[in-house]
């Protein structure tokens, strides 16, 4: 914990950071409208929302702290607590919980020590339970910094954490290489990384039609009896649609 | 038989589909040049005349809604895409994003022409990271190649666009908390009237839809409003993605002519897994209330679902066997609506708590039979007197589940307890030994 406070310190809200703030206030006709994205920066520089990074804020876009911290607070994604190097967020909505995320979840607190919303001694890993992420079809999901794990078991889910702990590169399943709790906020306030071409378009489940129609097992639609003409219309026009 | 009819998903398996390149490849941005080639009261009336009604549950005309813009009003016009898609078991437009965000952009493009709006706005959740990145790479493209800016494609209009990715919140997806957030504030709905149309973001004329509704909109261009509107029903015309998760072979996203129905998209999805067999759904999330197998044949369209007692919503088809406990599945799901609750107004902050409360107790085997019809009570105070659709939605899997299972919550009282085995109904453990 100590080495992650010296982080902290170490990086602060400095000038840079306050040009930025103001730079993501100026993307939207009114400056307001960047809150969210400026608080995700200021978690990115601090590795969670702390008080200077709030008054950052508040002086950037003329408010006061309270109004800025009223804000915040209605969110999940803002921390007041440090969060470890990687956020591991194990759905246990209903459909992942039921699909194995509330074993996955039990597994995980048990082999890494802590409970939810909680981290590790080492600083590395943070665990919560997440709500619905838009990807059940992938059940049981486990995010790490907001990347899909697809089709996780209790054990693969250990063995992410692990490598993860032990400072490998690890690939998301459906996504990029995963990088830092920090290096992500960055990415969510607007600040592209250059991993947008990792990882694939789709994933199996994704393609899942595609696949029975490219396996000519279903001719497409055909309402009325005249969907022939308009598919091949649609196949030889549509902009990437058809 | 109702089959399959790629359209929006149809270039996801391409090669880099995420690109610029790999878009154009295939034809794209072509849509974007048909639209500036007419006006926008005839991109408005093009999309009116398809039936496109919105994807992103509720299913209002999109053409109209468009359409409910004020042209005398001196404020600025804005559209807004509601792409913070958090309706448990929705799951379509976030493989969209990562597959093609071209094709929203596109959407976004035309949509805005239509209805005369400058500034564009893209509302992504937050918790979404590799979409985000390639949203934000898509539009960057798009400026770069001159579908974004000033005069593009030499039509004289400009339009710029911001992907916002928000912060966890599953009410920001009610499109008025949206907007709220979108000013930085805590997302809470807003009364309405009046209607974003007229009083939306910056209370200025503003149309909120959702990513798939904008992402649908050149395929309308390019194949004409009569090929959308001859596609699907009467009513609910065109094609949609149906995503099905859960206890079927092949999870994943189906995309079909509405009205296709449930058996159908099994059997495209291999059945339903194997050696188990369907016993509860939903037909649009968890907000819509659920189904049995006794619904295999409703035909998915937003008629024929309301008729059947539900709602065609996100089409989030999840499916569960008999070895899921329903009792589990409902107080799971209610959890999550006290969790999300805004707090804005009382039945749905201290309603969902109470329903919480009760069912939590329903689970443990305690209480008594009474505490249903309690249940039945609590959700008679929330529907129809909540804010927003929140409240309404947190009232759906109990009343529709206390409809059709309700010997399996007395079961619970006589059991002590759940009955049910959690392992059987995993993903690893499912297999019979």
């Amino acid at each position: 914990m100590s080495e992650r406070s010296e982080r902290t310190i170490q990086h602060g809200i400095g000038e840079k950071t306050y040009d930025e703030l103001r730079e993501i206030a100026a993307r939207y006709p009114q400056p307001r409208s960047g809150l969210l994205p400026m608080l995700h920066l200021v978690q990115s520089e601090e590795g969670r929302l702390t008080p200077e990074g709030i008054t950052a804020c508040a002086e950037v876009l003329g408010l006061t702290e309270a109004e800025v911290s009223g804000v915040a607070t209605f969110y999940t994604m803002y921390k007041r607590h440090p969060v470890g190097d990687y956020l591991v967020g194990v759905c246990t909505n209903t459909l992942c919980a039921v699909m194995g995320g509330d074993a996955i979840f039990e597994r995980l607190q048990e082999h890494l020590g802590v409970g939810n919303d909680e981290t590790t001694a080492d600083g590395k890993i943070t665990l919560e339970h997440v709500e619905c992420n838009a990807a059940c079809d992938y059940a049981p999901v486990v995010m790490v910094n907001w990347e899909f794990n697809d089709f996780q078991t209790p054990a693969s889910a250990v063995e992410l954490v692990d490598r993860l702990r032990a400072g490998e590169e690890v690939s998301a399943t459906r996504g990029a290489r995963i990088c830092s709790w920090r290096q992500a906020e960055r990415v969510l306030a607007g600040f592209e990384d250059g991993r947008v071409d990792e990882g694939p378009a789709a994933g199996p489940a994704s393609l899942a039609g595609l696949r029975v129609v490219a396996a000519g097992g279903l001719e497409p639609a055909s309402p009325g009896g005249s969907a022939g003409s308009t598919t091949q219309s649609g196949s030889t026009s549509g902009g990437g649609r058809a | 038989m109702t089959g399959l009819l790629p359209v929006l998903t149809a270039n996801w398996g391409d090669d880099r589909a995420w690109t610029l390149a790999a878009y154009t490849a295939r034809g794209g941005y072509q849509a974007l040049d048909q639209a500036l080639a007419m006006t926008p009261d005839e991109v408005v009336e093009t999309v009116k005349a398809s039936g496109l009604r919105g994807r992103g549950g509720a299913g209002f005309p999109t053409g109209t809604k468009w359409s409910f813009i004020p042209q005398d009003n001196p404020n600025p016009t804005y559209l807004v895409v509601n792409a913070d898609e958090s309706e448990p078991g929705t799951c379509k437009d976030i493989p969209l994003m990562m597959a093609s965000p071209h094709t929203l952009v596109e959407g976004v493009i035309i949509s805005s022409y239509a209805i005369r709006a400058h500034r564009a706005f893209i509302y992504v959740r937050g918790e979404v990271l590799h979409v985000i990145r390639r949203l934000q790479a898509a539009v960057r493209e798009a400026y770069a190649a001159g579908h974004l800016g000033t005069d593009i494609h030499g039509s004289g209009y400009d339009l710029d666009v911001v992907v916002h990715a928000g912060a966890g919140a599953y009410i920001c997806g009610e499109e008025t908390a949206l907007l709220d957030s979108l000013e930085g504030r805590r997302g809470q709905p807003r009364l309405r009237p009046p209607f974003p149309a007229v009083a939306g973001l910056y209370a200025s004329p503003t149309v909120i839809n959702n990513a798939e509704s904008i992402a649908t909109v050149p395929s309308i261009i390019t194949n004409g409003a009569d090929w959308f509107a001859g596609l699907g029903t009467e009513k609910s015309n065109g094609v949609g993605i149906f995503s099905l998760s859960g206890h079927v072979t092949r999870p994943g996203q189906y995309e079909a002519p509405l009205g296709i129905t449930l058996r159908e998209l099994i059997d495209l999805a291999g059945g339903v897994r194997e050696g188990h067999e369907l016993k509860f759904w939903t037909p649009g999330g968890s907000s819509t209330p659920l189904f049995t197998a006794e619904h295999l044949d409703v035909p998915l369209d937003f008629e024929s679902v309301a008729a059947a007692g539900s709602m065609l919503g996100t089409r989030a088809l999840q499916i569960f066997d008999e070895t899921v406990c329903v009792v589990r599945a409902v107080l799971r799901w209610t959890e999550f609506y006290k969790h999300e609750s805004c707090g804005k107004c009382t039945p749905c902050r201290e309603g969902t708590y109470w329903l919480a409360q009760v069912l939590s107790r329903l689970e443990n085997g305690q209480g008594s039979e009474a505490d249903l019809d309690l249940l039945l009570d609590q959700c008679d105070n929330i529907l129809g007197r909540a804010f927003c659709a929140l409240g309404d939605g947190a009232t759906s899997p109990i009343t529709s589940s206390i409809t059709y299972f309700r010997q399996e919550y007395v079961d619970h009282l006589t059991h002590g307890g759940c009955p049910f085995d959690r392992a059987a109904s995993t993903l690893f453990g499912g297999v019979p030994a």
